[in-house]
């Protein structure tokens, strides 16, 4: 648990961070909350030169609810999240999903743009910000593109995110839609065995539209568009939902591991997405 | 005894002795960041070790190069095995009477074994040069199962292949240990043959490991000047680790001083002696300087000592009516690569035999096959006294197995079957004398306190309602009534490397009424420094509060066999108590004199002589003390000091009753713990507070063990669960409240009769939870389920009873 030497450098400003990352290309990282990438270090699964500390770059830091439109800086942390009353009015599952990530300690330093831009399956932002449709803000030498939550991750640990880039912004449209972020984990600060995030949208007691996205589940977290079509159109009855089910369980991809074998995350999986429906309904 | 008067309970509430909630003095400073442990000490010039470890869990080494590892800047040395040779320390005794390597001599047996020992200035250069090591392996067959192990012709201990015979009797195959056995076979199985009723099953107690806060550490610094070499560590037993390193260094025990400074928890792992403190020493030597060597969280899960991988396989006999008749167990116990149990050494199962548990069962036979396999050695007494957790689960298993092969409540059916209040002393059928016990008194008292009828009810409401599907949870009452077997122990039985497991104190009263008192035990969080000074403020008069107690240091404490195994006031506990009562019997002489009375006519008042029928004509202990210093006393030498070795003539047998109602989902293999409640009875209670907050942590530790901590390994010997993502340690958030309470049945033959509590909860604690969830699904047919009770396992039961359909 002793990391290699490497080159420590804190930027306060994002031309700055980019004008490092250029020069060493992947011998340097940005550095959030690092609750990632020190462990990965110090296990000497991760052999970086030169780290790159966003904490001084201001912009990064901050939550806007303009109109529709929220957006939250990559360095704004998970206590952040839960505390801010114009997020939880915009966005409440990002504050119930919030609460259900490790521990109060681990979320006053945790970020939620290292979350998201790590690409590790097991983070639970990833999915949520898939489910509520955000945008994801890169910034490099070239200036800023935006990618769509949906298509940024690509395997565990690789993204849409050039070497270069730093993932600076989320953005995403405030929602009334009834919520339900559902969980299941081993213990406190463990990943999830498996989580839902779910969206529902309702008019005249028929769902209008329907988002899902399921947490460690496969390399990727799962947007499945089946399971939320399978909603659209119907009162959330049963049936409705056991079709919900069945369309994610063609999207998922669970390997076994401590948590248990594939048919258990299956199940759990099942059980997670069947009370984030109903709950969610429930709320809509 | 007499009512005392209202000046004398005013009297004896200012002593803080015991019975009273003293809090602790230690938490002073460990609540300030203000401990002292062992990676707080550093020294002018200090090097730093670090390991090279096996990532193979069998395989030949072939060759070791540390030519570029040596090029590092800041790095001493690369030791291997080639370089303890000439020393012949490249292997160690285990306290098992085995050998162990210190560092891979031709082969490593399991995964994290000790290649190489890299000293460097700093702790990054150390790291760094451990990567640079290169070990050229050859890949051998692994064997991680000793059902297996006993079949296969892969040969794990080479060096010992052809032995036929091991330090506990002969070998049957070159994976075989030993085979102990207590007990009347003959009659057992005669018990059995004949019995109404026979309930047989196997009951798996899975590997895991005691993961004290602190990992395992050591700071060895040899002075080429005067000779000496003093050693700190993180040591349960420091005065056993400066005779082995005498015995093993040929250093005279004078010129070794082993200081155990404040230890951040132990739980059997720190009792015994690791590679890590044979290499720092040997490297101080070599160097002259100061070495440090600390292990990591992973290393201290993969290498140092595990605990419990017992598999027992059991059977029980009864009357239709459901008294037991007997009780035969099987033992196969996987020791790992080494056998480095911490046993005394006529026991190499430990204490197991008090596996009949609470029980009046009239015919018992044990036997215990030890095995060798490619994990990592160990097999300590993770919260218990030796292997008596192993023990209370079995029995606590097989009494509900048995129940549900009666068709009988659980309760009625221990109930039926525990030892009489009047039985006691009682002569287990396994060879022990248990020395005391009100079993039924505390079950009653137990069952009435979490309304065990009303509790049933509620769970038939509840699997109705489950059939019904008007629920998806279930309701497990978890019942045990464990008995511990403690103290060990009496030297004409018990000891360790042939030194007898007594225990110590020595007591000096200063002049002016205060005390330094020095045992042979070390806390490691269980608060000696507060309850051993309570002992002796009720022996002696003098506050517990102007009493320093002082353990750990080998050069100024008492020799003493340490702390484990629940035994530091049942043996050290005694000999403070009978110190302090040697330091009164002078002081009675003093006070005489000074009252001008005979030695006869003065009685003890508290915290004062007084004269018999004339009270206000008294001495109090501190102006005794000061007239034992400072006034010629005729026929008396000056001073007041004393020394007790006490040599516990009986084992003592804390027992306890606990329940846990729990709550489990079906669906997701959750549970929540609705309510847990101990009753423990440790016999005479020194600080109740202490006591609790005993419990509370053993409690906890049992439901970490229970309900998913485990040292699991796959196929190829690889462990599974090294870090604390996997291994499971439990937050605030997963432990539930806990009532406490207790019974007093003081032991007969203990000068105060306390009995020791720091294990029970330990040992009650995991059949609570075990047999709370197992009774969850009694109903729907299940017998028995292997722990750790983790989410996937319990979602399987409900799976393979076909509760998902």
């Amino acid at each position: 648990m002793i990391p290699s030497g490497f080159e420590y450098h804190r930027p306060s400003d994002l031309p700055t961070a980019v004008k490092i990352l250029d020069e060493h290309g992947d011998e340097a990282r940005v550095l959030a909350g690092g609750h990632s990438i020190i462990p990965m270090m110090k296990l000497r699964m991760a052999d970086l030169s030169h780290l790159i500390d966003l904490q001084d770059v201001a912009s990064l830091k901050e939550v806007s609810v303009a109109g529709d439109t929220v957006t939250i800086g990559a360095m704004v942390t998970q206590a952040e999240l839960i505390s801010n009353d114009a997020l939880a009015k915009a966005a409440p599952i990002l504050r119930e999903a919030a609460l259900q990530i490790a521990d109060p300690q681990v979320r006053y330093v945790g970020t939620v743009g290292g979350n998201v831009a790590n690409g590790d399956p097991g983070n639970d932002m990833p999915g949520l910000m898939q489910c509520l449709g955000a945008t994801y803000v890169l910034y490099g030498s070239d200036g800023e593109r935006e990618v769509d939550a949906r298509e940024f991750y690509e395997a565990a640990y690789m993204t849409a995110r050039a070497d270069n880039e730093i993932l600076t912004h989320i953005k995403i449209k405030a929602t009334t839609a009834g919520y339900a972020y559902e969980k299941q984990k081993r213990k406190i600060g463990d990943y999830a065995t498996a989580a839902a995030a779910v969206l529902i949208e309702q008019s005249g007691g028929k769902v209008t539209s329907a988002s899902i996205a399921m947490t460690n589940l496969s390399d990727t977290p799962i947007h499945s568009t089946g399971a939320g079509d399978a909603l659209v159109g119907t009162a959330c009855d049963a049936a409705a939902i056991s079709s919900a089910i069945a369309a994610m369980q063609a999207d998922i991809l669970p390997n076994e591991d401590n948590r248990g074998p594939i048919e258990f995350k299956r199940h759990v999986a099942a059980t997670m997405l069947r009370r984030a429906i109903e709950r969610a309904w429930s709320r809509a | 005894m007499k009512d005392l008067t209202e000046d004398q309970i005013e009297r004896a509430a200012k002593l803080k002795g015991m019975g009273t909630s003293r809090k602790r003095v230690e938490d002073v400073r460990f609540t300030q960041g203000k401990g002292n442990y062992v990676d707080d000490i550093k020294l002018d010039g200090m090097l730093f070790g670090d390991f090279v470890r096996s990532p193979y869990a069998h395989a030949r080494v072939k060759s070791i190069n540390i030519e570029e590892a040596m090029k590092v800047p800041g790095v001493v040395a690369v030791l291997t095995a080639k370089d303890l040779e000439p020393l012949s320390l490249h292997w160690m005794p285990t306290l098992a009477g085995d050998k162990q390597m210190v560092l891979a001599d031709g082969k490593v047996l399991f995964q994290g074994q000790e290649v190489a020992f890299v000293v460097a200035s700093d702790r990054y250069a150390a790291a760094d040069a451990v990567e640079l090591v290169e070990v050229d392996y050859e890949e051998l067959p692994v064997i991680v199962n000793p059902f297996e192990a006993l079949k296969s012709d892969v040969v794990l201990r080479e060096d010992i292949k052809d032995e036929t015979s091991g330090a506990h009797g002969p070998r049957n195959h070159h994976n075989h240990i030993f085979t102990w056995t207590e007990g009347n076979e003959a009659a057992t199985e005669q018990a059995i043959d004949s019995a109404e009723v026979v309930a047989e099953e196997m009951v798996y107690y899975h590997r895991t490991h005691p993961c004290p806060l602190e990992t395992c550490g050591t700071v060895a610094s040899m002075d080429k000047v005067t000779g000496k070499l003093t050693v700190w560590g993180t040591f349960q037993a420091p005065h056993v680790v400066r005779t082995v390193a005498s015995l093993l260094s040929g250093i005279e025990e004078h010129n070794i001083r082993v200081i155990s400074p404040d230890i951040g928890g132990g739980f059997g792992n720190k009792v015994g002696v690791y590679p890590g403190y044979i290499c720092a020493i040997v490297a101080s030597i070599v160097t002259g300087k100061p070495v440090k060597w600390i292990e990591d969280r992973m290393d201290n899960l993969m290498a140092t000592a595990f605990a419990r991988d017992y598999w027992m396989k059991g059977r029980i006999s009864a009357t239709k009516d459901g008294k037991i008749t007997g009780l035969h167990c099987h033992v196969t116990a996987d020791h790992g690569a080494f056998d480095a149990c911490a046993d005394p050494t006529k026991f190499p199962a430990g204490f197991f035999h008090i596996c009949t548990g609470s029980y009046d069962i009239p015919a018992a036979f044990v036997k215990v096959d030890g095995v060798y396999t490619n994990k990592a050695p160990g097999g300590v007494a993770y919260r218990c006294s030796f292997r008596v957790t192993e023990a209370a689960y079995f029995i606590e298993r097989m009494i509900e197995v048995l129940a549900i092969e009666l068709n009988m409540d659980a309760a009625e059916l221990r109930r039926i079957n525990f030892i009489r209040a009047d039985q006691f002393p009682y002569q287990s059928a396994l060879g022990w004398e248990y020395d005391s016990g009100d079993y039924h008194t505390a079950w009653d008292k137990a069952l009435k306190a979490v309304d065990y009828e009303g509790l049933r009810k509620e769970q038939a409401q509840r699997i109705e309602d489950f059939k019904a599907g008007k629920t998806r949870k279930l309701l497990g009452i978890g019942l045990t009534h464990f008995t511990e077997i403690v103290g060990a122990g009496p030297v004409k039985n018990c000891d360790i490397l042939g030194m007898g497991m007594f225990d110590s104190c020595e007591i000096r009263i200063h002049p002016t009424g205060s005390a330094i008192a020095r045992l042979g035990t070390i806390s490691q969080g269980q608060a000696h420094a507060t309850t051993f000074a309570q002992i002796l403020a009720t022996e002696t008069g003098i506050p517990a509060d102007s009493i320093t107690i002082e353990e750990g240091d080998t050069d100024t404490a008492p020799y003493g066999l340490g702390t484990y195994g629940s035994r530091s006031t049942p043996v050290a506990g005694a000999a403070t108590a009978l110190a302090g009562r040697k330091i009164r019997a002078k002081a009675q002489m003093i006070a005489a004199y000074l009252l001008e009375v005979h030695d006869d006519d003065v009685e003890w008042d508290v915290d004062r002589f007084s004269v018999k029928g004339a009270p206000e004509r008294f001495k109090t202990m501190k102006e005794i003390a000061y007239a034992a210093y400072n006034q010629a006393i005729p026929g008396l030498e000056p001073g007041l000091e004393a020394v007790s070795y006490y040599d516990p003539p009986n084992m003592t047998y804390p027992f306890g009753a606990y329940i846990c109602v729990m709550e489990v989902d079906v669906d997701t293999g959750q549970w929540d713990i609705r309510q847990f409640y101990a009753l423990d009875d440790c016999g005479t209670r020194i600080n109740p507070m202490v006591i609790d907050g005993q419990v509370h942590g053993g409690v906890t530790e049992a439901l970490a063990i229970a309900m998913g901590q485990e040292i699991a390994y796959d196929d190829m010997g690889n462990v599974k669960t090294g870090t604390l993502m996997d291994f499971f340690l439990p937050t605030a958030w997963e432990v539930p409240n806990y009532t406490t309470d207790h019974t007093v049945t003081p032991s007969p033959h203990h000068p105060i009769g306390a009995k020791g509590v720091g294990e029970s909860p330990n040992v009650g604690g995991v059949p609570a939870f075990s047999n709370a969830v197992h009774d969850a699904f009694r109903a729907f047919g299940l017998r028995q389920s292997h722990m750790p009770h983790d989410h996937w396992r319990i979602w399987k039961i409900a799976s393979d009873l076909g509760l998902h359909a």
